[in-house]
């Protein structure tokens, strides 16, 4: 089982490579990936130290440029392949369609893999991606049940990597514009969702305020945690009761899934969190480290160890974690 | 300009959904779209019956297009878009692009739907060589946008031949979940929700906690509150080269949303906006719930 890490930075590159990650995946700085965060992400000369780091110790590096180019700027996202291939990445990971086109067309051997924001969730859908551009690989979006990932991989023409940690998208990737109804920035257009820049945050009488674009988010009393407003993990009305009415800040943990996903045939898992500290990735790779290799190399007697859900829940949002739509129950 | 009926997005009764199709053959729209896009659980008309209404309003001379689902999830639903590509009459809806593989396949003319995912001219060349007749724009691009996307296709040669369509009024789909949003609301499991998006005809109202209206649960599927409206925008859509503008149908008045789009030219008056709850932020590349007139936009 491949174990596949974020960076958003060279540090975190280093302890992800150095923590055990099979392979990291990093972004440009700009529009054309799906973490374009201030401060956050590689520039050209800085893709090709990071790839000498990790190859150097065996590691792959993978590149996304998984946003939808729209037609005012289709030269930076054409540059960002071409750059891509030059440097001699191990996998690019693309969503939009004319990118992978682009893609396949002008560097057919650069390896593609189908990003979670090309919202590819059924077999025949991949094998659209798979005839039209030769992909090898497809991330799968994070609203399949496991029995929903059994069906999929079995019928599938592609290798499949899943999510196995992070934060958790509970809209289907890619088929989502909560955040550009509010901001004009989604993850599909500007690779931003609830962008920091439309943040506000104010302490009042009624409690502390998150807003976003002015759009009141959340409230926090005294004794309560804040969160960043992601407006999907907002506290909203409905009737008069005020709740988190599409969820509730959590995490996505599937370490005690490893045997199931590896029954099912998944060649990899998927950590989230390019925006995370290189802390962040040096903990959670350990974590996901150990646990696949406890499993390979007993997998009759694999057991999730206590520190190790203890380890994740500290990184985690809200501090707590879910199996997210693996289990039907979550949905 | 031609006018053309979404699929209802809402869970509506059967009987009610044969009596809005037969109200909607009195008016003067175009085309019509039919179908479960949302939730393969809704099941007041089955496939069969679906794709029987289908050939009968196609029998009215109006165009009949089948819509399919936007998020497929299981075995059973695959199946299910699988039969409608293989027994309908009339043309197919993409949503997803399983859609786009099987009907490219059969080597058939179909429109691929707002959820298809086309940001650029050559993701549109694409699907027109694979045999897309006519597109809709993702609901979040601006006008400038679709201009630039439209020049470029010109420039491609491939303009003229395939049609566009842009979401011109209705509740927006603004997203698509695994989770039903109604079945959490009412604290049912999403497997026994018993089909209570039934008693939501127009999907349930999420406000900020300062009472501004945000959003609209329609199960799986999130919406804007607010009903996008570009009536004031079909010249300028006209003069880039819009084919075709598509009413979201809405519980009430459906049909006079249509003859006022169908109607509106030149006169002022009807510049005016339909409601005072209307947005159209997305077409100026502000955000999408944002209202802006016209006037400030005579640059």
């Amino acid at each position: 089982m491949e174990l596949v890490c974020p960076a958003g930075s060279l540090p975190a590159l280093k302890a992800a490579v150095d923590n055990g990650a099979s392979a990291v995946y990093v972004g440009f700085k700009d529009e054309t990936n799906a973490r374009h965060f201030s401060g956050l992400n590689f520039k050209e000369a800085k893709v090709q130290s990071a790839l000498s780091y990790a190859r150097d110790k065996g590691v792959k590096l993978f590149v996304a440029v998984n946003t939808y180019s729209q037609p005012d700027g289709w030269r930076k996202w054409q540059k960002a392949v071409d750059i891509a291939a030059d440097v001699g990445v191990d996998a690019l990971i693309c969503a939009d369609m004319g990118v992978l086109d682009y893609a396949t067309h002008h560097h057919p051997s650069l390896n593609l893999h189908l990003s979670v924001q090309g919202s590819g969730t059924n077999s025949e859908s991949l094998n659209f991606y798979k005839q039209n551009f030769n992909i090898k690989r497809a991330v799968l979006p994070r609203v399949l049940s496991l029995k929903q990932v059994a069906q999929v991989a079995k019928k599938s023409p592609v290798d499949l990597e899943v999510f196995a940690f992070g934060s958790l998208c509970i809209m289907a990737e890619g088929r989502c514009y909560l955040s550009s109804y509010l901001t004009d920035q989604s993850p599909n257009t500007c690779g931003a969702c609830s962008p920091a820049s439309f943040v506000r945050w104010k302490e009042t009488d009624v409690g502390l305020e998150s807003r976003l674009n002015d759009v009141l988010i959340d409230r926090y009393g005294e004794d309560e945690k804040a969160g960043y407003p992601t407006l999907c993990k907002g506290r909203f009305d409905i009737g008069g009761q005020v709740s988190n009415v599409l969820e509730e800040p959590t995490s996505l943990n599937t370490i005690g899934l490893l045997p199931d996903l590896d029954a099912i045939g998944i060649k990899a898992v998927k950590i989230e969190g390019r925006q995370r500290s290189p802390v962040y990735v040096e903990q959670v790779v350990k974590v996901w480290r150990q646990a696949i290799d406890d499993y390979e190399r007993n997998p009759q007697g694999f057991q999730v160890r206590p520190q190790w859900s203890k380890a994740l829940a500290k990184v985690s949002e809200g501090a707590q974690t879910t199996l997210g739509a693996y289990s039907r129950s979550w949905q | 300009m031609k006018v053309s009926l979404g699929p209802i997005l809402f869970f509506w009764p059967k009987q009610k959904v044969y009596d809005f199709y037969e109200r909607m053959l009195e008016t003067s729209v175009d085309t019509i779209y039919l179908g479960e896009t949302v939730c393969s659980k809704r099941r007041e008309l089955s496939t069969t019956e679906w794709l029987e209404l289908a050939g009968r309003l196609a029998d009215s001379g109006k165009e009949v297009v089948i819509s399919s689902m936007a998020l497929l999830m299981a075995e059973s639903e695959l199946s299910t878009l699988r039969s409608i590509c293989e027994k309908s009459l009339v043309k197919v809806e993409a949503n997803d692009i399983s859609a786009v593989q099987i009907l490219s396949e059969k080597k058939v003319p179909f429109v691929c739907g707002p959820s298809t995912n086309i940001y650029n001219a050559r993701t549109l060349d694409l699907m027109h060589r694979k045999g897309a007749v006519r597109w809709v724009m993702p609901v979040e691009l601006s006008g400038h946008c679709l201009k630039s996307i439209l020049t470029k296709a010109e420039e491609m040669g491939f303009a003229n031949k395939i049609e566009t369509e842009v979401f011109s009024f209705g509740h927006l789909p603004l997203a698509y979940s695994a989770r039903c949003f109604t079945a959490r609301y009412l604290d049912l499991p999403k497997d026994n929700c018993k089909f209570s998006c039934i008693d939501y005809p127009e999907g349930i109202v999420v406000k900020s906690q300062e009472q501004q209206k945000l959003f609209n649960l329609n199960g799986i599927q999130t919406q804007s509150s607010d009903i996008y409206n570009l009536i004031a925008q079909k010249a300028e859509m006209l003069a880039m080269g819009v084919d075709m503008l598509r009413i979201s149908p809405i519980e009430h008045g459906t049909e006079n949303i249509i003859e006022r789009f169908k109607s509106t030219g030149q006169d002022e008056q009807n510049m005016i906006p339909l409601s005072d709850e209307f947005c159209n932020g997305y077409w100026y590349a502000k955000p999408g719930m944002d209202s802006v007139l016209p006037k400030e936009n005579l640059r």
